[in-house]
């Protein structure tokens, strides 16, 4: 059989001659590498205080939007529940009542939305499912955690806030933002 | 008898037959669509024309075409007739323009729409429809409207195919709501509020083809697909108590008739059993439901195989790996 490398070494059982016998050259040549080492450029991060780049469509935590008028985008349709193939979500609707039209945006919303986390894979098949631009995966990442009952998020972790609103334009695509920009389309509006 | 050929397939069928009874009776792809016409209700059909199909030969004694398109719901065969409709372009085109024009009006707002899932609109605008609307003007909006304690109406997403007003008319002893207005205008409507109060009242909730009649005592409760479908009979003395249950876990949600491949329900069920029983222990259930593997229904609902030629060769190559 060929070798894939020309790196492997024949093992072989020969006699060591006096000099290979005393060891200290090979101590010496070890250290020496081990020393060298230390003026190179280091490839190991100090996580967490150093992080890597995320590219912007990294698929990690996800979030459920707001319109700009502050009222919840998700409708409880159950899509991402559907097409979500760990699934990790589950959802119960309500209602909207009067009174609660500057909360929701359509007649129907997620009174809970939770998503195991220790489920999900982060394919991102929920964020393409949604046909009202509800939910997002984010750069953000899940944290580790000691409970199984933690990594279930519910919508106090996955809404976000008016006052920390989390860009989301760079994951869609061209004609998305173009299709958007037509306000005779209620769905725009 | 006559002798009718649709799409270029003969049958024979008995005198005063339509031409979509006479394609049902084929069946198949070539059947036409129908959203307003239903078997079980006499007077139903030509208002929405869906099931427009091209007479190519009229009949044995006049070969002529027919100069339009005609509704098959409501246009009987004649001897001889040759009928066209999925090997007709043009009707293949019109019917393209007649799912437009029953958008028009309609919200298209199905993620928050009941119906989804088992909706007759759905499926044809998902056959037949454009990708994209070209309509920008406003839409007509209504406020939904109950129909007493257990129905509920949504004007916006009716197509006035009249089916409910029949269904009012023929399975209920009185007829207490009816389409008002004309033309752009028309909406289905109550005389009386809160009055629906007929034992058969929840059948017009059945026939509707799309999500205006929906059940109040499922409203948002859940998506059909999350519900898992069974077939459950009781013994009631106003219907035949023949039932599909929708269940998650072992809670009913949603009761309501079986429906058969066309979307019409086999029997007409009665209040009682569609709304007031909805312990388990009410209902002797049968088994799971056949749903059709393309319906959205069948989803994560697994069936064990009971087909032998189905099972035999796989359980030899199962005992083969052990
Ligand atoms: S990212 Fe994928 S696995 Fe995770 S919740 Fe969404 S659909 Fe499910
Ligand atoms: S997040 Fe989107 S897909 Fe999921 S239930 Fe809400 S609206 Fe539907
Ligand atoms: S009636 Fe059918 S097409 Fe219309 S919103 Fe409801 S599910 Fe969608
Ligand atoms: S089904 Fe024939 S016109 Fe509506």
């Amino acid at each position: 059989m060929s070798n894939l490398t020309n790196k492997s070494n024949i093992v072989s059982n020969k006699k060591m001659s006096i000099w290979e016998k005393m060891y200290l050259p090979a101590v010496v040549k070890g250290m020496y590498i081990t020393f060298s080492h230390l003026f190179k450029k280091k490839v190991t991060l100090q996580y967490p205080e150093q992080t890597k780049p995320f590219a912007e469509i990294y698929r990690g935590k996800h979030v459920l939007k707001r319109d700009d008028v502050g009222r919840e985008r998700c409708t409880a349709c159950g899509l991402c529940a559907l097409a979500c193939p760990a699934e990790a979500i589950t959802m119960i609707a309500a209602e909207k009542k009067n009174g609660e039209e500057h909360l929701y945006r359509e007649e129907k919303y997620a009174a809970t939305y939770e998503i195991n986390m220790l489920r999900c894979i982060f394919c991102g098949l929920c964020e393409e499912a949604c046909p009202k631009e509800a939910i997002f995966l984010t750069k953000e990442i899940v944290p580790s955690n000691f409970e199984r009952q933690d990594f279930i998020y519910g919508k106090d972790e996955l809404v976000e806030t008016m006052d920390n609103r989390i860009d989301i334009s760079k994951r869609q695509s061209a004609e998305v933002l173009e299709f958007k920009k037509n306000k005779n389309f209620k769905h725009n509006k | 008898m006559l002798r009718v050929t649709i799409d270029n397939i003969t049958i024979e069928v008995e005198e005063g037959t339509t031409i979509l009874n006479a394609a049902r009776k084929i069946g198949g792809k070539i059947v036409p669509p129908a959203m307003c016409y239903y078997s079980k209700l006499k007077g139903s059909g030509g208002k929405c024309r869906t099931c427009l199909v091209k007479v190519a030969t009229t009949s044995e004694l006049d070969p002529r075409p027919l100069p339009k398109l005609v509704p098959s719901c409501s246009t009987l065969v004649q001897n001889g007739m040759h009928v066209q409709n999925i090997t007709s372009e043009q009707v293949l085109q019109e019917r393209k323009a007649i799912v437009e024009f029953l958008l028009i009006n309609h919200p298209l707002d199905c993620p928050v729409c009941d119906q989804a899932g088992e909706c007759d609109l759905q499926n044809l605008s998902y056959e037949h429809g454009l990708e994209e609307t070209r309509y920008e003007e406003e839409r007509r909006e209504f406020a939904p409207v109950n129909f007493g304690e257990k129905i509920k109406l949504h004007m916006n997403r009716c197509i006035l195919c009249y089916r409910c007003v029949y269904a009012a008319e023929q399975i209920t002893n009185e007829r207490v709501h009816g389409v008002l207005y004309r033309g752009d205008v028309a909406e289905i409507s109550t005389f009386v509020e809160n009055f629906i109060d007929n034992d058969f009242s929840g059948n017009i909730i059945d026939v509707c083809p799309v999500g205006a009649l929906t059940d109040r005592t499922f409203r948002f409760k859940n998506r059909v697909w999350f519900t898992k479908a069974m077939d459950a009979h009781r013994d009631c003395e106003k219907c035949s108590g023949k039932v599909v249950l929708w269940m998650f876990g072992d809670e009913i949600y949603r009761i309501t008739g079986r429906k058969d491949e066309y979307g019409e329900v086999e029997e007409f069920i009665c209040n009682d059993c569609r709304f007031e029983n909805k312990n388990v222990s009410d209902w002797i259930i049968e088994g799971l439901r056949k749903i059709k593997r393309s319906s959205v229904i069948s989803q994560n609902h697994y069936e064990k195989l009971t087909k032998q030629s189905i099972i035999k060769p796989i359980e030899g190559k199962m005992e083969q790996q052990e």
